[in-house]
């Protein structure tokens, strides 16, 4: 059996729509960092396998995924910082409950 | 090859649902970090072997490490998280499922039999790399090395600035 182009893209697929869901039904802010951790992957996975299989000689898509996998470290410490700072004025990390800009 | 690729699909899969469907946000954070294992394990099998180093270093040494210690700053450990109403659920599912179906669907008709072989790839070793970073010719990537470490420099004085006790 030849491992084609596909059965890579299928599981990336099915990560993204996991990160979606969690995205959209989670109330706790860490849970909604941790489902957009899994949408940023799925793309990074793609961009390797399409880079390898379609382009074998160029590198792009690596280096691409690179610099996003840097970009996606900086934006979870800057948010998480943000988190932990507004757990520490409202005691709760829920995004129903910060509905005001000054706690 | 093939049972590699099995093991790691099946991993990728199951952990990135049970991620966004367990109720204890501290094992959604070691579920996260399978999941990740996996993606790394996918960028070896693709030949690309700083990028799967990269991955396991800063995805499962830096970031999974950051949210476990702010889960455990923020939620006593053990707590569930509140149960969903069903509404938001359905929301979810709603639009997971038709994001799937219409991706899922371009790929099986457009790309379903195109590309079938992993083709041979130039070696592409570590020197290359470190050369392409740090070249301003054709296919070097000085700017964005340089705008990428200006980036995280503003990134590091603005979490401190932020988290600090006033």
């Amino acid at each position: 059996m030849e491992i084609k182009l596909l059965y890579y893209l299928v599981p990336s697929l099915i990560m993204f729509c996991c990160g979606l869901y969690g995205f959209l039904t989670r109330k706790n802010m860490i849970a909604m960092l941790i489902s957009l951790e899994l949408m940023l992957n799925a793309v990074d996975i793609n961009f390797t396998v399409i880079n390898r299989y379609i382009f074998p000689d160029s590198k792009e898509g690596m280096i691409f995924t690179l610099f996003a996998i840097a970009i996606a470290a900086a934006e979870t410490a800057l948010a998480i910082a943000i988190i932990i700072n507004l757990y520490r004025v409202t005691k709760k990390v829920e995004t129903d409950e910060a509905s005001q800009l000054k706690g | 090859m093939e049972i590699m690729y099995t093991i790691v699909a099946l991993a990728i899969i199951i952990f990135s649902i049970l991620t966004v469907t367990t109720r204890k946000i501290l094992r959604s954070a070691t579920y996260l970090l399978f999941t990740l294992f996996a993606a790394a394990i996918i960028y070896f099998m693709m030949d690309y072997e700083f990028l799967g180093g990269v991955q396991i270093a800063v995805y499962a040494g830096g970031i999974v490490v950051l949210f476990v210690f702010s889960i455990l700053l923020t939620t006593s450990p053990g707590s569930n998280s509140e149960k969903l109403t069903n509404r938001r659920v359905w929301w979810g599912i709603l639009a997971a499922v038709c994001t799937a179906g219409v991706t899922g669907w371009a790929l099986l008709s457009r790309c379903a039999e195109i590309f079938a072989t992993k083709p041979a790839m130039a070696d592409y070793t570590m020197q290359d790399l470190g050369e392409d970073m740090l070249s301003t010719g054709h296919g070097g990537y000085l700017l964005p090395f340089e705008a990428i470490s200006v980036l995280l420099l503003a990134c590091i004085i603005g979490a401190v600035a932020v988290a600090r006790k006033r």
